[in-house]
């Protein structure tokens, strides 16, 4: 059996979720697979040329017929719909408690980055039991974070933020593989996820954790950044003639030139850093800098994490959920969220930006 | 007109032999000409494409790669996908089988544009030299999906020739529909009223909509990916102001509709041949009918299905996964009606109907795994991995390439007027089956272990090796079940019995009207159509005609 493995290893508490559907649609598979194995089988024999089976009342159409095979397989699959979308929706909503990594995407390699200023190339460490939120950008081209053990899969995109999360529930190395071609080394962009006990997490944050020699935190070195680049001298602590104030701009509504509007998160911060005349903010004019070409991703997430530290704005639910903020979700998956959250869920109930915001109003 | 076909008929005059010239071949306008050359040209790309993939798959044997570089492995994967996709399944169906038996199944002499069908074969030509030349001058290595911007901006391969070929190709099936669509209009025989017509005329209808509507779609999306290579236009490319993503919205949007144009045709085939050998008309003949359009309406509306973790909205995901979903409810008719039209039938497992049920089988697997994909959640863990790798084949080969073999050996005497070793080609049926299942069930458990698609080695996880050479050992066999046709098929031309007009006893203008191989015009005497179709005697009026019609 070790020889043929038929299921990956389930490593974290959406993998659980995941294998219940999974094997589901497999038993489905398999009856209606054999279900017309039998009819076929059935037919081929009985009404073989020659055979002695009688064909009195033949018919060539059955309205009654046709119906039950338009209404089963119709209920079935809204049935698995419902399944799966919820699952899905519980997956893509980001815990308020998640701890976050940065990915960088690049051909050929994972780069990540903790909060804490440590950088792995291919490896992550995380502690077990812990939520995990990856926010990712591609440096180059497409690639897709897939780990397969923990059951999730999202796109590296160039140019704009994704997340992903997962909590890992058990002890090990597991795989952490681009699953989007990306050019020639494609297959070499493979690396491991090393899932550790709270203590040896301790541990290795002690002893390897610097390696790199980077005891300075994201945030201090986006504020080494912001002050090498000058920003503080138009972005200070109020709104100024020369620019607006970064102090509280996250999950604040800005208002922009064009008459638009927008709440101010990661994507928006990147935005404005890189190639601030796409939308200016209202009463300024074009005198920044853009940065395009001149930082790399891994800057720009440097900046943004200390201008985050410089405050935000109703409660920074930034990113808890990657998607336009101002979207709200349909009543029915809201609400079935919250009808089923069991025991099973360890974290503690996902606190979605949708849910604050619904707890505000 | 027709006294004067008629006066110059005899038994050995037909289309085949109508002209002997190099040029008559070369500048006709007859349908069932265009059709042979077809079917030559798309017998050659399918061996240039599996040689393609019987080298992906002797690489992925050894999980530390055999033979290839990782740059050769990638052209190689994208060389058989771009060439089976558009130079073999696209055309197959509809441009070899569809434009010689179409116009014969709706009673018309010609397709409406004659020349234009011509025009449609020689696009064809061009863009598969300019693929052959690409491949020549070193291949490209984007896969057959292009992805930007790594199709865009980052791959130094000849894609550019590559896409231009596509593009040319692209003109030669919005060719081939528009012909079909304007046939089945303005050209079927007096008495053939549009719910008599055989549900492969149906199908093809529902086929060249599709080519119609989609087709555009990918040729202008391909050639902006051109220009952004060539010209440096930002449209897809971040670096310069374009959308990745925006790229995957629009290839999709044809390239959805463009597995039921692989696919559509198929079903057409297994309606003809699962009646025929029951000798039963189509169970629920307008369900059947119907559904090749709904499948064609909502094919539309899916592309989204291949973009969940795209970064796409979640919201536009939902709306595209219950879409998704409904389109099994027109599978799972047409399949119904499939099965119970055997019921009470008088079926002969004849090659064409061995082939009719391997396709009930393999569409089923194809099409149930397709529940996993069309399922947000669980497509999250099996997107780009060799599930979604084993659920394509079961479509397009298990299906459209088993299809298409079925309805070759259908009306391959109605086209050259041989027949073929039964023996052999039941043999093949079998093999193909057999081998197909080998090759790719297993890919199903690789994928959901987690293994990537186009991964040239997986030094990291031997323990998927046994898998892979499970796979590739039914590759092989696979591959020795469509060389045999090659052999027996041939063989059958050059000595094989002739063909009567009629060999299955079927029903339908081709089998009943025109002799085999047909004459030039297909008929030789005017005739008006006065029954439906699969209009096969029942029980009652078979016994009243058992002492004329039992042997034959």
């Amino acid at each position: 059996m070790k020889q043929f493995p038929i299921m990956p290893e389930q490593a974290s508490e959406h993998a659980y979720r995941y294998d219940a559907l999974f094997w589901t649609i497999t038993g489905l598979t398999i009856f209606f697979t054999l279900l017309v194995v039998v009819i076929v089988g059935f037919m081929v024999v009985r009404y073989r040329k020659g055979s002695t089976a009688s064909r009195k009342n033949q018919m060539d159409s059955h309205l009654g017929l046709e119906l039950t095979w338009t209404a089963i397989p119709l209920v079935l699959a809204v049935a698995i719909f419902l399944w799966a979308t919820y699952s899905f929706m519980k997956q893509r909503t980001m815990p308020a408690n998640a701890t976050e990594i940065f990915v960088i995407g690049k051909q050929w390699m994972w780069h990540i980055q903790h909060m804490n200023g440590i950088r792995e190339n291919n490896e992550l460490h995380v502690p077990v039991g812990q939520p995990i939120k990856m926010t990712m950008i591609s440096q180059d081209v497409l690639h897709a974070m897939f780990l397969p053990e923990f059951r999730t899969q999202f796109h590296v995109v160039p140019g704009r933020y994704t997340a992903l999360h997962f909590t890992p529930t058990k002890i090990g190395e597991y795989k952490m593989l681009c699953a989007m071609h990306c050019g020639t080394q494609h297959s070499e962009m493979v690396g491991k996820v090393f899932v550790m006990s709270q203590q040896d997490y301790a541990k290795w944050l002690e002893k390897d954790g610097d390696r790199f020699n980077t005891t300075e935190t994201m945030v201090a070195a986006g504020q080494r950044l912001y002050d090498k680049k000058g920003c503080g001298n138009c972005h200070t602590e109020t709104d100024t003639e020369r620019g607006p104030t970064l102090y509280g701009l996250i999950g604040r509504t800005r208002a922009f030139n064009d008459g638009s509007t927008a709440v101010a998160d990661e994507a928006y911060v990147r935005e404005s850093i890189l190639t601030p005349y796409d939308r200016l903010t209202r009463g300024y004019i074009n005198t920044m800098t853009a940065y395009k070409g001149q930082l790399t991703e891994e800057q720009v997430l440097e900046l943004t994490e200390y201008i985050k530290s410089l405050g935000t704005t109703g409660g920074g639910g930034l990113m808890k959920e990657y998607e336009q903020p101002d979207r709200q979700p349909t009543g029915e998956i809201g609400a079935a969220r919250n009808s089923t959250d069991t025991a099973n869920d360890r974290v503690s109930a996902p606190a979605t930006q949708f849910e604050q915001r619904g707890a505000r109003k | 007109m027709s006294t004067a076909v008629a006066t110059r008929q005899s038994p050995e005059k037909n289309y085949l032999n109508a002209d002997h010239t190099i040029a008559s071949w070369l500048l006709t306008t007859d349908h069932k000409r265009i059709a042979v050359l077809y079917l030559i040209s798309i017998t050659f790309f399918f061996f240039i494409g599996s040689i393609a993939a019987g080298l992906v798959r002797l690489e992925l044997t050894s999980s530390q790669g055999l033979l290839l570089t990782s740059e050769s492995y990638n052209k190689m994967f994208s060389a058989h996908g771009v060439v089976m996709i558009f130079f073999f399944l696209l055309p197959s169906i509809p441009a070899a089988i569809g434009n010689f038996v179409l116009p014969i199944q709706v009673g018309a002499r010609d397709l409406a544009f004659p020349r234009l069908n011509l025009l449609s074969w020689y696009l064809y030509i061009i863009a598969g030299a300019l693929i052959l030349c690409a491949l020549a001058m070193g291949g490209f290595d984007a896969g057959w999906t292009f992805y930007t911007p790594l199709s865009s901006l980052y791959s130094d391969t000849q894609i550019t020739i590559a896409l231009t070929a596509i593009f040319i190709a692209g003109f030669s099936s919005i060719f081939t529909g528009l012909n079909f669509i304007v046939t089945v209009h303005k050209m079927r025989a007096p008495g053939m009223t549009w719910f008599r017509m055989p549900l492969f005329v149906w199908a093809h209808y529902a086929t060249s909509l599709l080519m119609m509507l989609g087709t555009p779609v990918v040729a202008i999306t391909l050639f902006l990916v051109i220009l952004e290579r060539t010209l440096g236009i930002g449209i897809f490319s971040p670096e310069i102001g374009g959308d990745p993503v925006l790229f995957q919205h629009m290839f999709w949007f044809y390239s959805h509709p463009a597995v039921y144009i692989m696919v559509l045709p198929g079903m057409g085939v297994i309606s003809e041949l699962i009646s025929a050998f029951s000798r039963r008309p189509v169970f629920g003949y307008h369900f059947v009918a119907f559904s090749s359009l709904a499948i064609a309406g909502l094919g539309f509306l899916v592309w989204g299905h291949h973009m969940f973790v795209s970064s796409q909205s979640v919201y536009l995901g939902v709306i595209f996964s219950f879409i998704t979903f409904l389109v099994a409810v027109p599978s799972a008719i047409k399949v119904f009606n499939w099965a119970f039209t055997m019921y009470k039938g008088h079926i002969e497992l004849k090659t064409p109907m061995v082939y009719a049920i391997a396709f009930l089988g393999l569409f089923l697997i194809g099409g149930l795994t397709g529940l996993y994909l069309a399922a947000l959640d669980t497509d999250v863990h099996l997107t780009g991995t060799y599930f979604i790798v084993a659920h394509f084949h079961y479509v397009m080969v298990g299906s459209s390439t088993i299809a298409f073999l079925g309805a070759v050996h259908f009306w391959w005497p109605k086209m050259f007027g041989r027949m073929y070793s039964e023996f052999w080609g039941r043999f093949s049926a079998i093999v193909i089956f057999a081998g197909f299942n080998f090759t790719f069930f297993p890919q199903f458990i690789l994928g959901y272990l987690g293994m990537p698609r186009r991964y040239h080695y997986y030094y990291f996880e031997p323990s998927w090796e046994v898998y892979n050479i499970m796979s590739t050992l039914g590759a092989s066999i696979l591959a020795i079940g469509f060389l045999m046709p090659a052999f027996y098929l041939t063989a059958s031309l050059l000595k094989g019995q002739r063909a009567p007009q009629n060999p299955w006893g079927a029903k339908g203008l081709e089998w009943e009207r025109a002799a085999s191989p047909p004459v030039t015009l297909n008929f030789s005497e005017p005739f008006v159509v006065t029954e439906p179709a699969y209009n096969y005697p029942s029980e009652e009026q078979e016994q009243a005609l058992e002492p004329t019609g039992g042997k034959s």
